[in-house]
């Protein structure tokens, strides 16, 4: 590995563990601004993804729509109270043409309800693209969340 | 969690439809009576799209109820379906969700059937070296799979293990007829994805929950704000003369806050969509209404919601579990741009909704609230106590009715 590519790779480490810290540790507000304005986020069952069939369970198309989600779970939705610990690991870059960066990587969420132990809410891979700007730093492109199965614990409120 | 009721207090309330015993939502053995008599009795269980079985071999695995069945076509085209469990010793043949095949084999001794479910092949049957083998007496014939009756109507699937189920139609009923042929009138569906959540309550909690329009006006914030449902609206509470099936029918109506509003205690009027190609529905069924939701006996919700369609399977697996998966779809002849906005309104449905959301979590509130009290009953008189329809929305009728024609099925 050369040394700016293990430079970026770091710094990507980085951007990851600040995404789940976000996402952990709240607030929910945080959550859109690691993402570029016109980007794509999905949470999709694999399988459906390994079969082309287009239908998410969240599904994205802007950082305006992200921000909607944010209010409506802050706001109008109804849910258990719960904790989320996000787990990323095996983060690696693919050879890609062009500008964006595009990132593989695993991931698990353990939710933790109260008065329950903590359990597997879901596991699964990130196929993501990044983009960087002078000013705002790294930002997700594109962040597709495709998880194992197409079955999940009762409900999915926050994002993975 | 499951609790027997003793049998003091298994005599339903004499105030009838309208008090539900709490011990029918944890009693294993009332589950099982279930299973027995609703789901593998005389109905007919919707068991998939048409779209997902395109040729000959083609199969889909699901349940009826706790009972895993393949449904599939023949060599033929012709629509089949038995019990997913091989008739040498009781093992769940088939592993894949769907596929193609020429026949199912058993894993464990290979026992091979061919698309009628009939049993083609037995290893060694007659024996090795002339040790061995089958009973010379053992016919094949007499030892297939068990069978279901199989229908499509206009793209649905839907099965039966009464293989002298009545037909279709008849099963549905005028009104429930009309509203399901709105949906299905013989176009050509095109599949847009499953998705499955495991909710921890009782099955029956899940059809309560979409037969009362007094709660989606208050526990679904997003719906109110947004006016896709709201009580002031011109709607509709419909049954068929069982009480077994439902319609919801209503209107899209506006953002703004009224009588039917202020009783709603986290209504939040001013939210406004900064994306709002989120909700950009567009008209697309003959008659005025924005949303119908449908239940068919013992285990189908059709959900139309402004363009978002979907079934909603419902798959008990213990008293207090049951699988909601959930199919969505639109029309082979849909535009980019149609297909597109389904996809962006399914963000309201399904794991995640933020409108579903709402009921899967007050579902599983709902179980543990009941688990405790197992002698206890649910009140419903919101709106009387009789099963008619309604031109209104503040009314639990329809759950009333599910209960009429439960309690007639179940002897209870």
């Amino acid at each position: 590995m050369s040394a700016s590519r293990a430079e970026l790779f770091y710094e990507l480490y980085d951007f990851y563990a600040r995404y789940t810290e976000a996402l952990d540790d709240g607030p929910l507000e945080r959550w859109p601004e690691f993402f570029s304005e016109d980007c794509m986020y999905q949470i999709i069952p694999r399988d459906n993804y390994d079969r082309d069939l287009p239908v998410a369970i969240m599904r994205c198309e802007s950082r305006d729509m992200i921000r909607d989600r944010v209010t409506a779970v802050n706001e109008t939705m109804m849910y258990e109270p719960r904790y989320l610990r996000h787990h990323t690991t095996d983060i690696r870059i693919e050879e890609t043409p062009g500008p964006d960066i595009t990132v593989r990587a695993n991931f698990s969420v353990i939710e933790t309800l109260p008065d329950e132990l903590p359990r597997i809410l879901m596991s699964g891979r990130y196929l993501d693209r990044i983009v960087r700007s002078d000013d705002l730093g790294l930002q997700f492109k594109e962040k597709l969340c495709v998880f194992d199965s197409v079955l999940v614990p009762n409900s999915i409120v926050f994002p993975v | 969690m499951n609790k027997r009721a003793t049998e003091a207090s298994r005599l339903w309330p004499d105030a009838g439809n309208s008090q539900i015993p709490y011990w029918i939502y944890s009693d294993p053995d009332i589950f099982d009576k279930e299973m027995e008599r609703i789901f593998c009795g005389s109905s007919w269980a919707y068991v998939g799209l048409a779209a997902e079985l395109p040729e000959p071999g083609s199969f889909l695995t699901t349940n009826i109820g706790d009972r895993p069945v393949v449904i599939c076509r023949n060599r033929e085209g012709d629509l089949r379906g038995f019990v997913n469990r091989c008739a040498h010793r009781g093992v769940k043949f088939c592993r894949h969700r769907s596929g193609q095949t020429n026949r199912f084999t058993c894993p464990y001794h290979q026992w091979t059937y061919d698309l009628n479910g009939d049993l083609k092949g037995v290893p060694f049957m007659r024996g090795v070296n002339g040790q061995g083998g089958m009973p010379a007496d053992f016919d094949p014939a007499a030892n297939g799979l068990q069978q279901l009756k199989v229908i499509a109507h206009n793209g649905v699937l839907f099965a039966s293990f009464d293989l002298d189920m009545t037909d279709f139609t008849s099963y549905l009923g005028e009104s429930n007829r009309y509203y399901f042929e709105r949906v299905f009138d013989g176009r050509e569906l095109r599949l847009l994805g499953h998705s499955r959540q495991l909710i921890r309550g009782n099955w029956k909690l899940m059809f309560e929950n979409i037969k009362d329009p007094y709660h989606a006006s208050l526990l679904h914030v997003f719906l109110v704000t947004f006016g896709l449902f709201r009580a002031d609206q011109q709607a509709q509470v419909k049954m068929d003369a069982s009480g077994g099936h439902g319609l919801l029918i209503s209107r899209k109506g506006e953002q703004k806050a009224s009588e039917a509003t202020q009783d709603i205690a986290n209504l939040r009027e001013d939210f406004k969509l900064k994306d709002p190609r989120l909700l950009d529905p567009v008209k697309e069924f003959k008659d005025s209404a924005t949303v119908v939701m449908q239940t068919l006996w013992p285990n189908l919700i059709i959900q139309q919601q402004s363009n978002t369609i979907a079934m909603r399977q419902v798959q008990p697996r213990d008293p207090s579990s049951f699988i909601l998966a959930w199919t969505f779809f639109g029309y082979a002849d849909d535009d980019e741009a149609m297909t597109t906005r389904r996809l962006r309104q399914a963000n309201l449905m399904s794991a995640s909704g933020l409108v579903s959301c709402d009921d899967s979590e007050v579902i599983k509130l709902a179980q543990d609230g009941i688990n405790s009290d197992v002698d206890g009953h649910a009140l419903l008189e919101m709106g009387g106590r009789d099963t008619e329809d309604t031109e209104h929305m503040v009314t639990e009728t329809a759950i009333r009715a599910f209960y009429k024609h439960y309690r007639a099925v179940m002897e209870l």
